[in-house]
Order: C-alpha cells, then sequence, then structure tokens
C-alpha cells in the first residue's frame, strides 16, 4: 500500500470533520466492524469471488425505506431475463445472455460541465457516499408493462452535492458507457450512441430520484444496467439510464437518445401520464404476472413529485 | 401423394401455435413462478409477435407458390397455395384476437382510439380486412360463382394485404427496422417476379396485336 506524503493527498480526499466524528457509526452502517479498514470491495460482502465472471455480490446492512411500495414483488428471474437494453440487444431476452462476460470492474464516473471542480470518481468510492437503502419501486415501460422491483441505492442528490455543481448549471445530463466491442448492440446504429438521458435539476435533486447499484439485495447483475445506473420510478423505464460513465451539469436541456431518434413519441420529461399519449396509449398497462391490464397512474402513483410540474403543461411537456 | 403432402402441410402450419400453447399451458422453466412463463416475462407479448411473424410468413410463402411453378416447373404446387393463404388468414386471425382480448380485453374504447390514432394499428387492421373476402372466396365454388378472371382479380388483394402487414411491422418498430425490413426485401422479390412476368407479357400482347397472328413473333 503506497503510504502518501502529505502534499501528495488532494483537499477533497479530505475527510470532513462531521464523518470523522461520526466515522464509527458510518462504519457499522456499511456494515464492517469497528475499525477494520474498508476493502476493496467496500459495501458488499467481501465474497469470495469466482473466476472473474459475474457473481452476484450481497449488499450488507440495507436500510429500509419510505419510498418503498407494499405492492408484490416481480420475481427475480422475470427482470433478469426480461430486459431493454438496446447495446447488447433489441429482443428483450438476448441482453442475459449477451452481458455475462460485460467487465463492470474497474469502472470510474466522469464529473464534469458546470462544476467546481472536473472529477473521476472510481465507482467504489461512489458506493460510499451514502448508506445503501432499499426502495421497493414500480417501473413502467413506455411500451405498456410494469414491474416491482427492490433497488438498492441511495439518493442521486448525495452524489450531487459532492459534484459541486455551479449555480448556472439547470440540468443533469448522463452518458452511458460507449464498448461496441462488449456491446454488440452498438455496432449498429440503432440509437445514436452512447446513450444520453438529462434531467432537469430540481428533478434530479428529488430524494425519489435514485442513483442505483443492486437489486434484490445484490449487487446489480450486467443485464440490468451494473455497476451504476439511474431509477426514476415516476418516469418511463427509458429515463433510467444503465452503465454510467458520465455526469455532467449543464445550463442547457440535454439531447436524449430516445427524444432523438422519435421526437414525437419520447418526450425530455416522458412522466408516466394516463391522459398523454405518446410513443401509443398509456392509459393502462400490465403488470408481468398479472392476466388483466391495470390502469396507469399518473407519475406512476409517486404524486410526491407533482410539485415539480405545477403550472407546466404536460401534454406539451411530455 | 397430394392429399398426404397437403396433410403434412396442415400439421407442420400448425406447429407455431402448438408451440404457443404448450408455453402458455406447459411446464414452466427455470423459477418463474408466473403464468404462462413457457413463453417469457411477457406472454402476451410473445404470443402477438409470434402470431404477427407466421401470418407475414405464410403471405410470403403464399406468394411464393406462383414463381416457384414457373421457376422449378412445377405446375401441381397451386394445389397447396390455398391451404397456405388460409393459414396466412388464420395466423391473422390470431394475431387480432390476441390483440383485442388478451391485450385490451374487448375495451371498446382503447380498441376504437387505437385504430383511430395509432396508424400502425390502423394499418394492421386494414391488412387483415383485405384477406377477409380472399378467405371466403377460397373455395372452388366461389371460384365457378365469380369466374377465373373475376376470382383472379379480386385475389390480387393478397399484394395490397402483404404490403400493409409489412408495413404494420415497420410502424411498430420502434428503432430496430432490421426484421421488418428482412421481410420487406422477400416481398419485394416476390411483387418484382410479378411486374417482371406482368411487363414482359404485355409486351409480347402488344407485339402480337401489331403483327397479327399467325406471322412469326420473329423473321427468321
Amino acid at each position: 500500500m503506497l503510504i502518501k506524503k502529505a502534499n501528495d493527498i488532494p483537499s477533497s480526499e479530505i475527510t470532513s470533520k462531521s464523518m470523522y466524528l461520526n466515522r464509527r457509526k458510518f462504519l457499522a452502517a456499511m456494515g464492517i466492524a469497528g475499525a477494520a479498514a474498508v476493502g476493496a470491495k467496500g459495501i458488499f460482502e467481501l465474497a469470495s469471488s469466482s473466476n472473474g465472471a459475474y457473481a452476484a455480490e450481497k449488499i450488507l446492512n440495507l436500510q429500509k425505506s419510505p419510498f418503498s411500495t407494499n405492492e408484490k414483488v416481480t420475481p427475480e428471474e422475470t427482470v433478469t431475463h426480461y430486459n431493454n437494453y438496446y447495446e447488447f440487444s433489441t429482443e428483450k431476452e438476448e441482453p442475459a445472455g449477451l452481458a455475462k462476460n460485460f467487465r463492470t470492474r474497474p469502472w470510474s464516473v466522469t464529473i464534469d460541465g458546470d462544476v467546481k471542480k472536473k472529477q473521476k470518481w472510481d465507482i467504489d468510492s461512489i458506493l460510499k457516499f451514502a448508506p445503501p437503502e432499499e426502495r421497493i419501486y414500480r417501473h413502467r415501460c413506455v411500451e405498456g408493462w410494469s414491474i416491482v422491483v427492490p433497488w438498492v441505492g441511495f439518493s442521486l442528490s448525495e452524489l450531487i452535492k459532492r459534484a459541486e455543481p455551479l449555480g448556472k448549471a439547470k440540468f443533469v445530463e448522463f452518458t452511458t458507457i460507449n464498448a461496441p466491442g462488449e456491446m454488440p448492440g452498438q455496432q449498429r446504429p440503432v440509437l445514436d450512441w452512447p446513450y444520453v438521458e438529462g434531467l432537469r435539476m430540481d428533478e434530479a435533486m428529488h430524494p425519489l430520484a435514485l442513483l442505483c447499484f443492486g437489486m434484490y439485495g445484490e449487487s446489480l447483475p450486467n443485464q440490468d444496467g451494473a455497476p451504476l445506473r439511474m431509477i426514476l420510478p415516476w418516469k418511463y423505464g427509458f429515463k433510467s439510464i444503465k452503465a454510467i460513465v458520465r455526469i455532467r451539469f449543464t445550463e442547457n436541456q440535454p439531447m436524449t437518445s430516445w427524444n432523438k431518434a422519435n421526437p414525437p413519441a419520447f418526450g425530455f420529461y416522458s412522466n408516466v401520464n394516463p391522459n398523454v399519449e405518446t410513443y401509443h396509449s398509456q392509459s393502462f398497462e400490465r403488470r408481468l404476472g398479472e392476466f388483466r391490464p391495470r390502469p396507469t397512474l399518473m407519475f406512476n402513483g409517486y404524486d410526491q413529485v407533482a410539485s415539480l410540474y405545477s403550472g407546466m403543461d404536460l401534454k406539451k411537456n411530455y | 401423394m397430394i392429399r398426404y403432402i397437403k396433410v403434412a402441410i396442415f400439421i407442420v402450419a400448425l406447429v407455431p401455435l402448438a408451440s404457443l400453447m404448450w408455453g402458455f399451458f406447459g411446464p414452466t422453466p427455470r423459477d418463474m413462478t408466473t403464468w404462462g412463463a413457457g413463453l417469457g416475462a411477457n406472454p402476451i407479448e410473445k404470443i402477438t409477435h409470434v402470431t404477427g411473424d407466421w401470418t407475414l410468413r405464410f403471405l410470403l410463402i403464399t406468394l411464393a407458390v406462383t414463381p416457384a411453378r414457373k421457376l422449378l416447373k412445377m405446375p401441381s404446387l397451386i394445389k397447396f397455395r390455398r391451404m397456405l393463404g388460409l393459414f396466412a388468414f388464420f395466423y391473422a386471425c390470431l394475431h387480432f384476437l390476441t390483440y383485442i382480448w388478451l391485450d385490451k380485453f374487448f375495451n371498446l374504447h382503447e380498441i376504437f382510439a387505437d385504430i383511430s390514432k395509432r396508424k400502425f394499428i390502423t394499418i394492421g387492421l386494414t391488412a387483415l380486412v383485405l384477406l377477409v373476402p380472399l378467405a371466403i372466396t377460397s373455395t372452388t365454388g366461389w371460384i365457378r360463382r365469380l369466374g377465373g378472371k373475376r376470382w383472379q382479380a379480386l385475389h390480387r388483394l393478397i399484394y395490397f394485404s402483404a404490403i400493409a402487414g409489412v408495413i404494420h411491422y415497420i410502424w411498430l418498430v420502434k428503432a430496430d427496422i432490421r426484421k421488418p425490413l428482412e421481410y420487406s426485401a422477400v416481398l419485394a422479390v416476390l411483387l418484382l417476379y410479378r411486374i417482371a412476368i406482368w411487363g414482359t407479357t404485355a409486351l409480347k400482347n402488344r407485339t402480337l396485336l401489331a403483327t397479327g397472328p399467325g406471322r412469326p413473333l420473329v423473321e427468321s
């Protein structure tokens, strides 16, 4: 282990006083006893890794969240074998197999744009920004199907405050990795790769916006967006970008991939809205596992975001 | 002999439906506890896609009979064309039934909204509707009733149905139009064949009219 000399250590790595004073509580929350050094795996159980192939790692000391729903959770098998992940394939059953050897370590996220200082954070340090919470969210695809998934992560706001965006930043833009060697779908211009998504700053700061790195108590499977993704439960699923490598703060509304591909069908906001038909009628949805269709709820049932859009014409700003 | 082949084709043509039913009612793979899991996580979507695919395939197979007869010099292939065409109609009906029943649960308001507002559904329904008179008049009785020429004219509707079906597929796809384009390519070849035949026949007829019967086309 390299012992750094004092002037090698950048100020951003200085432990804040409050964190220092609460370090034992902090470490305990991460499930690592007392003064034990935080290992390279960080928040995951220090499990014996298999031959490098993907092995789900259990996340320790999950906090419960008041944002969780009591609805019936979709079986994990469904959520891991039915994936719209065009970077791998446009057939929903294929990403599970195609993503098997996708490398999620080493992984870093670039933070740039209108920020105090451009950063490049290793993912394992990002995962320690806040205690991991289990949030059971409804997830609604624009195609008309929905699932209920126990995601694991913490509010995106925890990352944003550490990124220190400047006052003029009004939007957050996310970019997925561009890796056509590992992601066969990126070898054809099905979409304009890499995948880009965006949020208005107040949407990004909303506590519901989840920076997600796990599901069902374990690290994210590759086909579900490993190692880091967004989950925005009040919006159509394509807004919940996967395999994030860059987060940029900007003054101007970002051009998102699906909006670029088909502007009338996929808007920047794409809030779940039974009254606005975009790609097709959105009044009903099929919860996977259920036989009958069920009515779609405004904001997917997450009324707490309604205040973000008060006064906005949601038919125009779809 | 023809009879046996017909029975064989009939059985084989039912295989896609049989595999759907097996997936729906049969044992579920892995640990999936949800109904119809043999068809994956979204069985209704799977049934819709499979029935749609086979509608298009049978339409294209039916359209391939005439070129096959000429090119393989097997005129008796015509005997199978009716059954193949009816299977296209059969899968089209299943596809439509899946939509109005399993997908929309007979919600007429939703169905009419879809048909009027989503153009891929409008054109899909058009493709189906065009097949209805063809299915009804598929019998020899009707060939006699209409007379060969009128029957043949009516049954040219299959070209429009196939074109509408392919456009339905192109319009419903969100980004990856590879598969619909593959169907379009096959359809284009089958239609070009007919255009070529029509073109050369028209040319031949014009020359005949000009030179009159009884005179050789080519001065030897």
